[in-house]
């Protein structure tokens, strides 16, 4: 079972955990992804890979507490072991010379593309990273995207730091300012992928999006992961998870993430209110946004 | 007991009932639904065997196990030995005596069968096995001595269980590579529990380990590792049994509403991830009130079962033949008819219905006449214009067959596929176009049956032996 070298939260729901994985580490590219399995009755969870050493053999997931199970995720302590993480699964992002490339990640989003900025900074293109969170305690990976990128852009939506706007705005100003940009790759919640995706097709800027639909086992086995891209369905967890965002139908992605709802959420009540369970206190105070 | 009963008299014993849960309490819960014959019943079945020489039921039976000796073996009472007789040729008894599809094969060619009913083969075959695990007779095969060369196996299904049973045993040091977190295939995730009991695979996987066969699960080969990368580790030969687990779909409008499952996600959720267990796990599954399953070989039948047992009122087969052209085993339409599924036949589904929050609420089917036979064979069904009609669904699960899954043959170079994907093998030996690489099971034949997989598994075991020991050794 592999063993999780550090999990510790960013801020009191995105935690960030390492896993020892020497042989999945390095085979893994930027923009694939692993499968998590926490315990013996527990649900698989793909999480993209948010970074890799390979010298250490440890692979980085950045997580959000959405649920019982990034819930539970976030009681196993340093040293402990997880069930399962199977990877690296998905197709890597395409890394090519560009030339001028943007990065875009929104809230848990910024874990993703920051090996993808690196990936694609390390092939010789100009890479702007633009990075944003709803308030200044959500963001997280600023030191290692500044590292990175050629410039990095921050905005938070309610001003508290960097510019005050979403992601969006940022990539508009940026694209209208003249900086000429070839492609353009965007990570985040569905909403904020959806609206990089419009602005840039007003542009006629290529542009990648990752979808997370709902997933079990990850190898085209079950076709729970269908999305429907250009009007055509597609297995996400092995044709994907980066499309064309242009041609991906979000309506349809937004609903097929909302089948289970009702089940998740009674699920999540019981664990909160499981005094045994090992919650952080910020965790234990977890609500829904509606 | 072995009084001497003449062939008459032999004929004369009716064949023995499995006793079986209730249909109107079985299709509540999800426990197995055959019980097993009782020792008496078994003892009395063995006594109909007219003990042939000519043994039509040993060339009936895909990997020709010796049943009329495994009979007699019954007759002494000697129910592990007549295990281990059938193991000498088929290692996973307990599963195929409750999976084959007895009726098309060894009985079907039973001569008591001719007057009769045939010589109840399976329940014998699952009364023998079931007898050496529970009373704790399962011998661990005498191993070779270590011969220095490694196996890797990819894929964790019959077939390939089956080759790591029998190259362990010549003392080969083998390796299973399994994509999901459980090993066993179709066995775990597919069949479920009232079916098959996940038990007894566990417990022929747990043989195997303890034989020495290593299981490495959550491992893809073709993403974490590729087969040429197994050879670059020092695996010395390479099996391949990676199934047919990529779901087809219909293709019709509304196919991705929420509600419409492919029956390997349907049957994932509830058998692997244990959604059928309740809140135990933690996997989530949709209870339908009102369930279709499109489709009529027993992946249909299971999915079809399964939404029974998980709460439904009505559950449906829809079929667009009738049920003589039905793959599924006819015990298992019984069963499903007993059970109170209803056939919706000669009907194919020609659109989805959702409602506002892109849930699957109706499907519009067609109704079908069989016209000229097709290329299978069968008659194939044209739609009868004007024959539309709607039923109200909540849950709709897709079972009209698997495609091969790529990630193998996508990431080996030179593994020669035909143009469903499948790979293409030397049948006498099961040796794929690339040296050291062998194949069988679904990957090769497209969704076939457990014992053929299983008999794959011995023909190429026994050819990659031969390889290892006079190509490799040397
Ligand atoms: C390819 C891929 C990569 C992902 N990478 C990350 C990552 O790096 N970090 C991260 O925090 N999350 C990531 N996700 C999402 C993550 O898998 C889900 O948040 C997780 O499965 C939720 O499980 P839960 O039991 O905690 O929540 P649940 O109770 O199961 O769900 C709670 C809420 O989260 C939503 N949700 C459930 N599953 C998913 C899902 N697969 N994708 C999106 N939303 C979901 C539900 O719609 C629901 O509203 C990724 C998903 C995919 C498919
Ligand atoms: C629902 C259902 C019911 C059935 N009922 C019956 C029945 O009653 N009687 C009968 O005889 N047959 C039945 N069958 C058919 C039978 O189960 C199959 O023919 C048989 O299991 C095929 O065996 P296999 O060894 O080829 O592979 P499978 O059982 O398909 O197993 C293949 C394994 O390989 C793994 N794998 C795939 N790709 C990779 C990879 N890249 N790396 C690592 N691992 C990989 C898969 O995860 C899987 O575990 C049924 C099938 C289904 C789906
Ligand atoms: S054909 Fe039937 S009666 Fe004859 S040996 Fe086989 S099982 Fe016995
Ligand atoms: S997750 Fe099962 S096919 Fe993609």
């Amino acid at each position: 079972m592999p063993k999780v070298i550090e999990n510790q939260p960013l801020s009191d729901m995105i935690w960030k955990m390492k896993v020892e994985v020497p042989r999945l580490v390095t085979k893994a590219k930027a923009g694939q992804f692993v499968i998590i399995r926490v315990n013996e009755t527990g649900e698989r969870v793909p999480m993209s890979i948010a970074g890799l050493d390979r010298d250490a053999g440890l692979l980085t997931v950045i997580y959000q507490v959405v649920g019982k199970t990034s819930a539970l995720m976030t009681t196993i302590e340093a040293g402990g072991e997880i069930s399962d993480c199977v990877g690296p699964l998905g197709l890597p992002t395409h890394v090519k010379k560009w030339g001028t490339a943007c990065v875009v990640g929104g809230g848990i989003g910024i874990a993703p593309i920051y090996p993808i900025s690196q990936a694609w900074k390390e092939v010789g293109n100009k890479v702007h990273a633009i990075i944003g969170s709803r308030n200044k305690d959500l963001l997280f990976y600023e030191e290692e995207h500044r590292a990175v990128a050629d410039e990095l852009h921050i905005c938070t939506d309610d001003g508290s730091y960097g510019h005050h706007g979403f992601v969006s705005d940022v990539l508009k100003n940026l694209i209208d300012s003249g900086e000429k940009i070839d492609m353009v790759m965007a990570i985040g919640p569905v909403p904020m992928m959806r609206v990089v995706a419009n602005l840039t097709k007003e542009y006629d800027v290529p542009t990648w999006v990752s979808l997370n639909p709902l997933m079990i086992d990850g190898t085209g086995m079950c076709g729970g992961c269908r999305v429907s891209v250009g009007g055509e369905t597609k297995f996400a967890c092995v044709e994907g998870p980066d499309f064309d965002g242009h041609k991906v139908d979000f309506d349809l992605l937004v609903s097929r993430l909302s089948a289970y709802r009702d089940q998740e959420r009674t699920a999540m009540k019981k664990l909160l209110e499981n005094p045994k369970c090992q919650l952080t206190k910020a965790v234990r105070a977890f609500k829904y946004p509606n | 007991m072995i009084k001497k009963l003449k062939p008459k008299e032999r004929m004369k014993i009716p064949r023995a009932i499995m006793p079986e849960q209730d249909p109107q309490v079985r299709n509540r819960n999800f426990d197995e639904v055959p019980c097993g014959l009782t020792e008496e019943q078994a003892l009395t079945e063995a006594m109909r065997c007219l003990d042939c020489p000519k043994q039509p039921c040993v060339a009936g039976c895909p990997v020709e196990v010796d049943i009329p000796g495994f009979i007699n073996l019954i007759l002494e009472k000697d129910f592990a030995g007549a295990a281990r007789r059938i193991k000498a040729t088929n290692s996973l008894p307990a599963i195929c005596g409750r999976v084959c599809p007895q009726e098309e094969q060894c009985e079907q060619v039973c001569i008591v069968g001719k007057k009769h009913k045939p010589v109840a083969i399976g329940h014998l075959e699952r009364f023998v096995a079931d007898y050496e695990r529970d009373n704790d007779l399962v011998q661990l095969p005498e191993i070779a001595p270590p011969t220095g060369l490694k196996v890797a196996i990819v894929g964790s299904g019959p077939s390939g269980l089956t080759v790591a049973g029998d190259l362990v045993k010549l003392g080969h040091d083998v390796t299973i590579f399994e994509a999901l977190h459980k090993p066993g295939g179709v066995l775990v995730y597919g069949i479920p529990e009232f079916r098959l009991p996940k038990a007894i695979v566990q417990a022929e996987c747990d043989v195997l380990a303890q034989m020495g066969v290593k299981f490495q699960n959550s491992t893809v080969i073709g993403k974490l590792d590729t087969v040429d990368e197994l050879f670059e580790q020092g695996f010395d030969a390479v099996f391949i049994g990676t199934g047919a687990g990529l779901p087809n779909f219909m293709g019709i409008e509304g196919e991705n509403l929420i509600g419409i499952y492919s029956a390997n996600e349907y049957l994932t959720r509830s058998n692997l991830m244990g959604a059928f267990k309740g809140e135990e796990t933690d996997t989530p599954i949709i209870h339908g009130n009102n369930v279709a399953v499109l489709g009529g070989g027993n992946t249909a039948m299971d999915s079809v079962r399964t939404g029974l047992r998980l709460g439904a009122e009505n559950a449906y087969i829809v079929y667009r033949r009738s049920e003589v052209e039905m793959p599924a085993r006819i015990e298992e339409i019984h069963h499903a008819k007993a059970e109170g599924i209803q056939f919706h036949l000669l009907t194919n589904p020609i659109r989805f219905i959702g409602d506002e929050n892109g849930k699957v609420k109706a499907m519009e089917l067609i109704k079908m006449e069989l016209g000229e036979p097709d290329a299978s064979g069968r008659r194939r069904p044209v739609p009868i214009e004007g024959s539309n009609y709607i039923m109200e669904v909540d849950l709709v699960v897709v079972a009209i067959g698997n495609s091969s899954n790529p990630l193998v043959q996508a990431t080996t170079p030179g593994l020669d596929t035909n143009k469903w994907g499948n790979i293409t093998v030397n049948e006498e030996t099961m040796e794929t176009s690339r040296k050291g690489v062998y194949a069988g099971g679904d990957i090769v034949t497209g969704g076939a049956t457990v014992i053929l997989a299983a008999g794959a598994g011995k023909v190429a075991a026994r050819a990659m032996h031969k390889y290892l020991m006079e190509e490799i050794k040397k």
